[in-house]
């Protein structure tokens, strides 16, 4: 059997490759995408301690992450649609009103 | 429950109910009683106190298969401070169950008679919307003598104590804003303040008794304090003394004992329930209840026992003179029920414990018997000036023009016998009861205090015996001047018979007084067997010592502890009392504006009667119009010329004024506080600051991500290498 170890280092890698594409990253898609990568790190990270503890909760877990995301996904592809709409630009760089 | 299994375990976990069940009608009649109809609203409250009845039943039967072992049946904790620890625990013994049987059953006769009553008092009055409060008010202190009598610390019994005090002032003022005959005045509410502030000073007494016991017993338990009792009594005599001492300023102020009965008459502005439950079979009471229940301080101190016995049987015989002298029915049984009072008082005083809450309970029927019977009279007399003044309109009269009527007033009433006989019969038996006429219950209770003060404190029995004679004279008057003879006013004529709801709680209460001697007759002393159970130790032997007493010497006239010449005696003294009434009042009977022939007969001592001793005045004197001139001079003197005109005017303003020209003089505001710490240091620092800070918020959200993970990074490696 595969040591827990292994799961948790692919998914603090998974993590940390999702972190620097959000920070690094212009095109607000491929943010999304990396933001689903931390997420599914996480429920990497949760099915490996399920398995390893013999614990049902776990994997519950993850079907509550799974249904969050999707709905994350919706909320946020509707608002670059938006955003689209009235800059005609979906780059991160430019919604900076806000700035002080 | 199964009855088989509540005969194993007892029904003892019930006992919350009896104070939830009156709380839980009330809260009900409280948020929905708008919306409910008068006979809802009526039957609710009766109801919850009628369950709570029975629940103190079902206690009694499982007390008394459990062969009286008091219960202590723990509730919440309460206040827990060090080594303080006082837990809300009821307490079930055959004392307190004693009075929860007492308090349920007769509240709730007097509920249901309620119904009756304020319906038309609420509409004599013109004020419908009145009638739910005062049955939630009723149903708080069912709740509220509940916790008084079931508490198991004196702190619990003290909740209880100024609970059914604050149901008392607010069922006094119920018609807050009018005297008793209607007219608009402060006078009900003026009453209610006396009633409040003379209990206000008798629950000092109590409260001073309660930390003295907290200091030298280290807890107010009834158990750890009784428990002590002997050794701190051998060690410090004094500070039992003190605290019984001080725990009779209570009971003198709640039981209207000498010296702070006065507020007891006037709380009779109450309505006539109230009168009956409150202030003659209940609440009264508790101060009798509180003495039987520390009875285990009291026996260690027999100094403090005699003055508790001298104090209730010179207010027994006090009372009973001013109730001669009285005209208005209710007053004649408030001072009757403060001489009734001092009977019980002057027993629990002298030991006789058993002989005390026997009276308190055959007192209960046969008082408020009488008290709801005479409120059927004045609702009686209600009925025949209404239908008077409707007549009267018709012929053309106007209202205005009317004398005020006084329908409680017995001057006049007068052959009422004929029109209101069911409530003539009722009040009779509760007058020959109260008088103590063999064989109804007054006769065996009092009979058993003044045997008991006949054996061991002379002086005691004498002004008890007195007393007994003149409770007798002021009931036949009562009974000749209202019933017999010619209606002296025409509303008297007219008066009309109550509805059976009104008269019907009144038999039941007429049956009890007929049989309630039947709790503790000679020979079998069923009474005297269950309350010692619960007056333990010294109670119990008190008990035995006086039944021993009365074994060892047996005289032929002592029959199963019954002692025949002290029962003859005070017997043929009421039946001669009630033929003096007879030759005065009832052979000749009164003349509407006649004026009251005992008058003639003892000129100013009679004056003295009438007017109460003149004590209110004298307490006006000492006390009221001294406290008007310390606040007059606080208020002037004190506070005006010294606090107000030197201190804060001088003082204050002058030094404050003084100290600010010097600093402006000094430049000190304009030039160093507003030119160089407002201007330089404050606001050039905080435009710095903000101009450095403006460059953190950059607008990029990916920058504010990395602070954010940053900081998680930061928080999550310190708990790493913590």
């Amino acid at each position: 059997m595969i040591p827990l170890t292994y799961y948790l280092a692919i998914s603090a890698m998974l993590f940390m490759m999702g972190v620097l594409g959000v920070l690094i990253r212009r095109n607000p898609l491929i943010i999304f995408m990396s933001v689903e990568l931390m997420l599914n790190a996480a429920n990497l990270a949760f099915v490996a301690f399920s398995r390893a503890f013999n614990l049902l909760d776990g994997q519950i877990f993850v079907f509550f992450v799974m249904t969050v995301a999707a709905a994350e996904v919706a909320v946020g592809l509707a608002l670059i649609v938006i955003i689209f709409r009235t800059k005609h630009s979906i780059n991160v760089d430019v919604m900076n009103s806000l700035k002080g | 429950m199964l009855l088989s299994e509540a005969s194993n375990s007892g029904f003892f976990s019930l006992v919350p109910l009896i104070v939830f069940f009156p709380v839980i009608g009330l809260l009900i009649n409280l948020i929905f009683g708008g919306r409910m109809k008068e006979k809802a609203i009526g039957w609710l409250a009766s109801a919850a106190s009628g369950l709570a009845f029975v629940v103190s039943v079902l206690l009694a039967v499982s007390l008394s298969a459990a062969h009286g072992e008091a219960q202590v049946v723990p509730f919440a904790e309460w206040i827990k401070i060090g080594s303080l620890d006082i837990p809300w625990n009821f307490r079930v013994d055959t004392l307190s169950v004693t009075m929860m049987l007492v308090v349920s059953g007769v509240g709730t006769l007097i509920h249901i008679y309620a119904i009756g009553y304020m319906h038309e008092d609420v509409r004599f009055k013109h004020d419908e919307k009145r009638f739910r409060r005062f049955f939630v008010f009723l149903n708080l202190f069912i709740a509220m003598m509940m916790i008084l009598v079931s508490g198991d610390s004196y702190l619990m019994l003290f909740v209880g104590w100024e609970g059914v005090g604050l149901c008392s002032f607010l069922l006094i003022g119920f018609w807050y804003e009018m005297d008793t005959l209607g007219r608009p005045s402060w006078a009900n509410s003026n009453a209610a303040k006396k009633a409040f502030i003379t209990n206000r000073i008798g629950d000092f007494g109590f409260l001073i008794a309660g930390l003295l016991m907290f200091w030298h017993f280290g807890s107010v338990q009834f158990s750890a304090v009784f428990g002590m009792a002997e050794e701190v009594a051998a060690a410090q005599p004094g500070v039992i003394l003190a605290i019984t001492l001080f725990m009779l300023l209570g009971v003198a102020g709640k039981s209207a004992q000498i010296p702070l009965y006065v507020w007891l008459p006037d709380a009779m502005a109450g309505p006539t329930p109230v009168s009956a439950l409150i202030h003659a079979a209940t609440m009264v009471t508790a101060g009798v209840y509180l003495v039987a229940r520390s009875a285990p301080l009291y026996v260690t101190v027999p100094n403090a026992q005699y003055i508790v016995a001298l104090v209730g049987a010179v207010t027994a015989l006090f009372a009973a003179t001013i109730a001669v002298g009285q005209y208005d029915i209710k007053k004649v049984l408030a001072y009757s029920t403060i001489s009734q009072l001092g009977f019980m008082v002057a027993a629990v005083g002298m030991g006789a414990f058993v002989a005390g809450m026997f009276h308190l309970v055959t007192h209960a029927f046969f008082k408020a018997l009488l008290f709801l019977s005479a409120g059927s009279v004045i609702l009686g007399l209600e009925r025949g000036h209404h239908h008077l003044s409707k007549h009267k309109g018709h012929e053309g009269h106007h209202e205005e023009h009317e004398e005020v009527f006084d329908p409680g007033d017995m001057r006049n009433m007068g052959g009422l016998r004929k029109t209101m006989p069911v409530t003539f019969w009722l009040y009779l038996i509760g007058t020959l009861a109260l008088a103590g006429i063999f064989p109804l219950a007054g006769f065996w209770s009092k009979d058993e205090i003044l045997a008991d003060a006949q054996l061991h404190y002379p002086v005691v029995y004498i002004l008890l015996t007195i007393a007994a004679f003149l409770t007798a004279f002021y009931m036949g008057r009562q009974i000749w001047m209202v019933f017999f003879g010619q209606a002296r006013h025409e509303a008297a004529t007219h008066a009309e018979e109550s509805k059976p709801i009104i008269t019907a709680p009144l038999m039941v209460l007429a049956a009890l007084s007929i049989l309630g001697g039947a709790l503790n007759l000679p020979y079998l002393h069923t009474f005297t067997h269950w309350l010692g159970y619960s007056l333990g130790g010294e109670g119990a032997e008190a008990v035995a010592e006086g039944a021993a007493h009365v074994a060892e010497a047996t005289p032929w006239y002592v029959v199963g502890g019954l002692n025949l010449i002290v029962a003859g005696l005070s017997t043929l003294l009421a039946l001669l009392a009630i033929y003096i009434s007879w030759l005065i009042y009832g052979r000749k009977p009164l003349e509407a504006g006649q004026k009251d022939p005992l008058k003639k007969a003892l000129g100013f001592v009679f004056t003295g009667m009438e007017r109460k001793w003149f004590v209110d005045e004298i307490y006006w004197a000492a006390f009221v119009d001294r406290y008007v001139d310390i606040s007059r001079f606080l208020a002037d003197v004190v506070d005006g010329r010294f606090w107000h005109d030197w201190f804060h005017e001088k003082v204050l303003a002058g030094t404050y004024n003084w100290l600010s020209r010097i600093f402006l003089d000094m430049r000190f505001d304009t030039q160093f506080l507003d030119g160089f710490v407002v201007n330089k240091i404050l606001a050039d620092g905080v435009k710095q600051i903000s101009a450095a800070l403006r460059r953190l918020q950059n607008g990029f959200v990916r920058s504010y991500a990395l602070a954010v993970l940053a900081g998680v990074v930061a928080i999550l490696g310190y708990l790493l290498i913590r």
